[in-house]
């Protein structure tokens, strides 16, 4: 039994890595491209690229120091207190007890729609969210499953994993955008025009990098996707390392699969970080690429599987 | 000259890997002790909140002498008792104990309906989950450090520096569905 959930949870690791190193790939090339072809010779592009890294890095810390708040404020959560709700507030204690972590801070949404959240830099420093909707529809068993399945994105460390990026996805669109204007307003390939030449390799560069500016936000969204379903994946396994009981989780799976509201507070900025994409909760394009979460039959029928292998 | 050199970067090397390899050993055996006291941490939130519990049935089934006496002897019983095996069936009696409180409380409407029961119901169907995970967690740990000290090469030194193996606190599969059915 846990064999299948360390063999789940490596092989998230590894993806989550290539995927960081794929989108980490795309920045440099798409950042040195841009260099190139605006200052019209190769040499130039390697100090832009640097200083493009020391960019990210600086927004990357404040994204992850500030942006849980801020994923808190948007969507309108209030913390709560044990008197407010002791239930709730119990089952929280109890699962930090298993995973030997602090005690995260408690936040409700006041919203019919079912979904929780969590968010925040490490497990000191970490927020769960659930709507209100979700808690008054989930016997404890499946309370328990659900804030297991976030506890777990805490211990994961997914929290910071997806602030990060999410602020470099952000960043990377910003740099194209900015691309795209300075190149039509004419800036591009100028120097290159006006004399000290760069050769044929520089004019491809700068083909390569008007189809990056347009094509590399689009890549760099769907690595975060990808990374974003393979998350889902380790935190439903990890929840049910913590619960014991795999049918808690896909309880309430199958009931949020039943609910048809839209979530108000959530955008496509924060969506990444629910339990369930509050969007588009039952579109079945949620199996494709352009989804933050895997299918929801698929999680349930894994949660499922799992279970078989308790009883066994 | 060289060959110094060379020889001395190895001895760094391996140095380094031993410093490293007794700061988490030594890390993980604090977790160890950490995750054993979390037990009897909730284990005593468990005591604490039976006097109280006792207090406020007696207020609706005071005829109910017998039971809500076993329940008090149990608990008395087990914060005396010494030693993990008579721990381990004291704390199964107190856990029987408050199964049949709670089956009783089902004849009282009254009392089923009181918000200060119900709030003692609560925590006390926490405390059983915080019990059961602090055993769950004291046992994840254990498996870690246990892990880690025969892994090579932790396993060349591990004995001699004084990192014997950690014990899995076990129970029987019997006892462990002893744990009260609270319903809520």
């Amino acid at each position: 039994m846990a064999e299948s959930f360390h063999e789940l949870i490596d092989a998230n690791r590894r993806n989550s890595i290539l995927l960081v190193i794929g989108f980490v790939i795309l920045a440099a090339v798409t950042v040195y491209a841009f260099a190139v072809a605006v200052a019209g010779d190769l040499e130039s592009g390697l100090p832009v690229m640097a200083l493009g890294a020391v960019a990210a890095i600086l927004f990357a810390i404040w994204g992850v120091y500030g942006g849980g708040s801020a994923v808190l404020a948007m969507s309108g959560a209030k913390e709560i207190e044990k008197a407010d709700d002791p239930t709730l507030w119990n089952v929280v204690e109890e699962l930090s007890i298993a995973s030997g972590l602090p005690m995260p801070k408690v936040y409700t949404i006041d919203d019919t729609a079912m979904n929780a959240f969590a968010t925040g830099r490490d497990p000191a420093h970490a927020s769960i969210a659930i709507t209100k909707g979700l808690r008054e529809k989930l016997s404890r068993d499946e309370l328990q499953g659900v804030l297991a399945h976030e506890l777990s994105h805490i211990r994961n460390l997914d929290i910071r994993f997806a602030m990060l990026l999410a602020v470099l996805v952000g960043f990377l669109v910003l740099v194209c955008d900015l691309f795209r204007r300075t190149a039509f307003r004419g800036r591009v390939g100028r120097k290159r025009s006006s004399g000290s030449g760069g050769g044929p390799i520089v004019l491809v560069v700068i083909v390569l990098a008007l189809v990056l500016s347009i094509v590399a936000p689009l890549l760099a969204r769907l690595i975060q996707l990808a990374a974003s379903r393979q998350r889902e994946y380790l935190a439903d396994a990890s929840a049910v390392e913590l619960t014991r009981n795999p049918l808690g989780l896909a309880g309430a799976l199958q009931k949020i699969s039943g609910d048809t509201e839209v979530l108000e507070a959530a955008n496509r900025a924060t969506q990444h970080l629910y339990i369930v994409n509050p969007i588009h909760p039952f579109e079945k394009r949620a199996s494709g690429l352009l989804s933050t979460h895997p299918p929801i039959e698929d999680r349930i029928a894994r949660l499922h599987a799992l279970a078989g292998d308790a009883r066994a | 000259m060289t060959f110094l050199v060379v020889l001395l970067v190895l001895v760094l090397i391996v140095a380094f890997v031993m410093i490293g390899l007794y700061n988490s050993l030594v890390r993980l055996r604090q977790r160890v002790r950490n995750a054993w006291s979390q037990i009897d941490v909730q284990l005593k939130r468990r005591y604490d909140l039976i006097p109280n519990l006792v207090e406020t049935v007696k207020g609706y089934a005071a005829h109910e002498k017998e039971t809500l006496e076993r329940v008090v002897q149990a608990r008395n019983a087990a914060i005396a008792a010494t030693g993990v095996a008579a721990q381990a069936g004291a704390e199964n009696a107190l856990a029987g104990a408050l199964r049949q409180l709670f089956a009783l409380s089902e004849r009282y409407p009254d009392l089923k309906a009181n918000q200060n029961f119900l709030a003692l119901q609560e925590e006390l169907s926490s405390t059983e989950n915080r019990i059961a995970f602090a055993r769950q967690h004291y046992n994840d740990v254990v498996a870690t450090y246990n892990t880690t000290r025969l892994s090579f090469p932790a396993n060349l030194f591990a004995t001699a520096l004084g990192f014997g193996p950690e014990e899995f606190f076990e129970i029987e599969v019997a006892a462990e569905r002893a744990v009260p059915e609270v319903k809520f």
